[in-house]
C-alpha cells in the first residue's frame, strides 16, 4: 500500500467522505430537513426571548445564567431549543442514514465500488463519518446561530461558563443523533428497500418516544403495591421506574441536557427528605454538572457504537452480488 | 508462473448444503479472451466474486497475477478491473464525475483522472455524453461507460460479468468488437462470462462451458467439440434433388450407411444428414451421383458452440458420465 500521496492525490477514504458529504449537502432532503430545524429554532429562541424578562426574578440562584436561558426558556406555547433538538434529532439521524447502504445496492453502484482497491469497511465508515461532518457542522452552525442572534438581542455576553455549557450541550447532541444515524445504518444494511429501513427506524422513534414511557408506567403500576402508603416503597418503585427509562436513549439525552443547561438541577433522581434537607439552593459548577450526567453521556455513547458495530457486523459478513 | 495469470485450483463454494462452485480448476493465460459460458445459476459470479475476494471460497485456492484476494484483496483489486452484471452509476453525476471518482479511489490524482476519462469515453464512444447525468444513459451506454470504468485504473485484467445482457444485437456487436479492440492494444487479459454463447464464441480465443459448478470442459472451439464429440465429430448435410421418402432414396440410405466410417444417415426435407465418424465427404458424393440422383451441394459442418451447448443439454447425463 502506498502511504505518501502527493498533494493532489487523497486517500481513497477521504474521496469517499468528500462525495458522500456532497450527496448529502446537495440532497433535497437535507435542504427539507434544515429549513424545518432552522425555522424551529428559530420560534423557540423568540419565545425564549420575549419572555426572558418575565423570567429573572431577584434573588433567583438562576439569575446568574441569564444566557442558558435562551436554549431552555418556554413559556408552554411553543417548546424550547433543546426540547426542539430532543424531538427532531432523531429525524435528522434517520433521514442521513436510511439508505446508505440498500440504496447502493439497488442502484448497481456497491459491487463497482467494493471491487475498486478499497478496504470494503471503508464505504459504511466514510458513510458514517461523512453524515457525521454534516451533522456536527449543521448542529455547531445552528447553535453558535443561536448564540450570536441572542447577543444581538439581549445585548448581555455569556460568560465562559456558559459557552462550555452550550459548546457540552451540542457535542451531547452530535452523539445523540449519531445513535439515530447508526440505527438507521443498521436497518439500511439488513433491508433491502429504502422505505422499510425508513419506516423502521421512525417505528423505533416513535416507540421510544410515546410508547416505552406508556409501557414502563404500566409495569410499575402493576407491581406497584395497591396501597402505597409507605413512602420507602413508593421511593423505590420511583428508582426502579427511573431506571426502566434510562434504557432508551432519549431519556439519558434528556436528562444529560437538562443538568448541562440548567446549573440548579442538581440530581437526577427522586430525593429523599434527608438528601434535601439542608441543602442551599444554589447552582452546580460546570465540573460537577458534567459529573452528574457521566453516565449518561457513557450510555449514550455506548448505545452509539454498539449500533454501529452491528451494522458494520452485517456489512461485513454480507456477500456483495450485483443488484 | 510462467503466463498464468489467472489460476483456480481444487475450487469450491457451497451455500449451506449447496454447492456452487465444485472442485474448479482452472488457468487463464495472459493476454488472451476466455469466455466462462453457462446457463444462468451455473456458479459463474460466484467464481468471478472470488477471484476479486469479495466472497470467501469454502475450499481450495486462488491466484490472481501470483496473489491470493483471499490475503491481499487490495492488491488483487488494484490489478482488475471488474464490470458487474447490470452495473450502476450514481445517478446524479454525470459520466465524466463518476469516471473521476473511480479513478480518485485508485489514487489517481484529479487532473490526470479528467485526461484518462474524456480519452476513454472517446474510446468507447461516448464523446458526448461526457457532461450528461448517468441517471439519462440508456442500458447500452452504461455498459459503455462501464468499461470506461473499468480500464481508468489501467488493469492487466479485466472481468465481464454478463457484458451483454439487455443491449440490443447491434450494441452487442458493437461492444464485443471494442472489447476486442481494446484488449488487443492495451494487452489486457479479458475474462468474460456469458449465457450469449452464439455472440461471446466469436470473439473469445478459449472458452470454459460451466454448469451447475463444475467446468465441464475447456479450449477453444475445435477442442472443445473434439471433447464433447469424441464419435460422431463430422455432421455431413447432402443436399438431393427431389428427395422424397421412398425407393431410390431408401436404397441411397442402405448404401451410404454401407460405408466405413459413417455411423447413422437420416433423411430430412431436402437433404440426407449423416454423421461420420472420419471425413467422408469424397465416399458419399461418389454413392449420390452414382445411384442417379442429382447432387446439390455438399456440406460439412463445423460444430458451433451453440450445437455443443445444446447437446449438452439433450444429452445431460451421457456427457456427465462421459466427462
Amino acid at each position: 500500500m502506498k502511504t505518501s500521496y502527493n498533494s493532489n492525490i487523497y486517500h481513497p477514504f477521504r474521496v469517499i467522505v468528500a462525495k458522500e458529504i456532497s450527496d448529502q449537502v446537495k440532497s433535497w432532503r437535507f435542504i427539507i430537513l434544515i429549513a424545518i430545524i432552522t425555522l424551529t429554532c428559530m420560534g423557540s429562541m423568540y419565545t425564549s426571548i420575549a419572555n426572558l424578562s418575565k423570567s429573572i426574578k431577584p434573588g433567583d440562584p438562576e439569575g446568574t445564567f441569564v444566557f442558558l436561558k435562551l436554549f431552555t426558556l418556554s413559556d408552554g406555547t411553543m417548546p424550547s431549543f433543546f426540547v426542539f433538538i430532543s424531538f427532531l434529532g432523531p429525524l435528522l439521524g434517520i433521514s442521513l442514514g436510511f439508505d446508505a447502504i440498500n440504496s447502493e445496492h439497488n442502484n448497481g453502484t456497491l459491487s463497482r465500488i467494493l471491487s475498486q482497491p478499497i478496504h470494503r469497511d471503508y464505504l459504511i465508515n466514510a458513510k458514517f463519518m461523512a453524515s457525521l461532518i454534516v451533522i456536527s457542522v449543521m448542529l455547531f452552525a445552528l447553535g453558535f446561530l443561536v448564540m450570536g442572534l441572542g447577543l444581538i438581542l439581549i445585548g448581555i455576553p455569556p460568560t465562559p461558563e456558559e459557552f462550555i455549557r452550550i459548546v457540552f450541550f451540542i457535542l451531547l447532541s452530535i452523539i445523540y443523533i449519531a445513535f439515530w444515524l447508526n440505527l438507521s445504518i443498521l436497518f439500511s444494511v439488513r433491508f433491502r428497500q429504502p422505505a422499510t429501513s425508513a419506516l423502521a427506524g421512525i417505528a423505533v422513534w416513535l416507540f421510544f418516544s410515546v410508547f416505552y414511557i406508556l409501557i414502563v408506567n404500566l409495569i410499575i403500576k402493576a407491581i406497584m403495591p395497591p396501597n402505597n402508603g409507605v413512602e420507602f416503597d413508593s421511593y423505590h418503585y420511583e428508582i426502579l421506574k427511573m431506571n426502566l427509562l434510562r434504557a432508551i436513549p432519549n431519556q439519558l439525552f434528556s436528562e444529560a441536557t437538562t443538568t448541562v443547561l440548567m446549573p440548579t438541577v442538581r440530581s437526577l433522581g427522586p430525593l429523599s427528605m434527608e438528601k434535601v434537607y439542608g441543602t442551599i439552593p444554589g447552582p452546580l459548577p460546570l465540573g460537577q454538572s458534567i459529573l452528574l450526567v457521566w453516565p449518561q453521556v457513557t450510555g449514550l455513547t455506548a448505545a452509539t457504537i454498539l449500533c454501529f458495530f452491528l451494522s458494520y457486523l452485517s456489512f461485513m459478513k454480507r456477500e456483495v452480488r450485483a443488484r | 508462473m510462467s503466463g498464468n495469470i489467472i489460476e483456480l485450483s481444487n475450487l469450491t463454494k457451497t451455500y449451506g448444503s449447496f454447492t456452487a462452485v465444485d472442485h474448479l480448476d482452472l488457468v487463464i493465460k495472459k493476454g488472451e479472451i476466455f469466455g466462462l459460458l453457462g446457463p444462468n445459476g451455473a456458479g459463474k459470479s460466484t467464481v468471478i466474486l472470488m477471484m476479486l475476494g469479495l466472497t470467501e471460497p469454502a475450499d481450495g485456492t486462488v491466484k490472481v497475477c501470483g496473489i491470493d484476494p483471499v490475503k491481499l484483496p487490495i492488491e488483487v483489486k488494484r490489478k482488475v478491473g471488474y464490470l458487474p452484471e447490470d452495473v450502476g452509476f450514481y445517478s446524479d453525476l454525470t459520466g465524466m464525475e463518476n469516471l473521476i471518482y473511480t479513478a480518485n479511489l485508485n489514487g489517481i490524482s484529479k487532473h490526470e483522472a479528467r485526461l484518462r476519462a474524456k480519452r476513454l469515453l472517446d474510446r468507447v464512444g461516448l464523446p458526448n455524453d461526457a457532461d450528461k447525468k448517468t441517471g439519462k444513459y440508456s442500458r447500452g451506454m452504461r455498459q459503455r461507460l462501464g468499461l470506461a470504468d473499468v480500464l481508468i485504473k489501467s488493469p492487466e485484467i479485466i472481468i465481464l460479468d454478463e457484458p451483454t445482457l439487455g443491449i440490443d444485437p447491434t450494441g452487442v456487436r458493437e461492444f464485443l468488437l471494442l472489447i476486442t479492440r481494446l484488449s488487443k492494444e492495451e494487452g489486457l487479459t479479458v475474462l468474460l462470462s456469458s449465457h450469449d454463447l452464439h455472440n461471446v464464441q466469436k470473439i473469445c480465443d478459449r472458452v470454459g462451458l460451466f454448469v451447475r459448478g463444475k467446468l465441464l470442459a475447456e479450449g477453444d472451439i475445435k477442442a472443445l467439440s473434439r471433447k464433447l464429440f469424441n464419435s460422431n465429430t463430422f455432421i455431413i448435410e447432402a443436399g438431393v434433388n427431389g428427395l422424397k421418402p421412398g425407393d431410390p432414396a431408401e436404397q441411397l440410405k442402405i448404401v451410404l450407411k454401407s460405408i466405413d466410417g459413417i455411423v447413422s444417415v437420416q433423411i430430412r426435407e431436402e437433404f440426407f444428414q449423416i454423421e461420420g465418424s472420419r471425413d467422408v465427404t469424397a465416399e458419399i458424393a461418389r454413392c449420390v451421383i452414382n445411384s442417379g440422383l442429382e447432387l446439390h451441394y455438399l456440406n460439412r459442418k463445423e460444430l458451433a458452440l451453440d450445437d455443443i451447448y445444446y447437446q449438452y443439454f439433450e444429452g445431460d447425463k451421457r456427457y456427465e458420465n462421459q466427462l
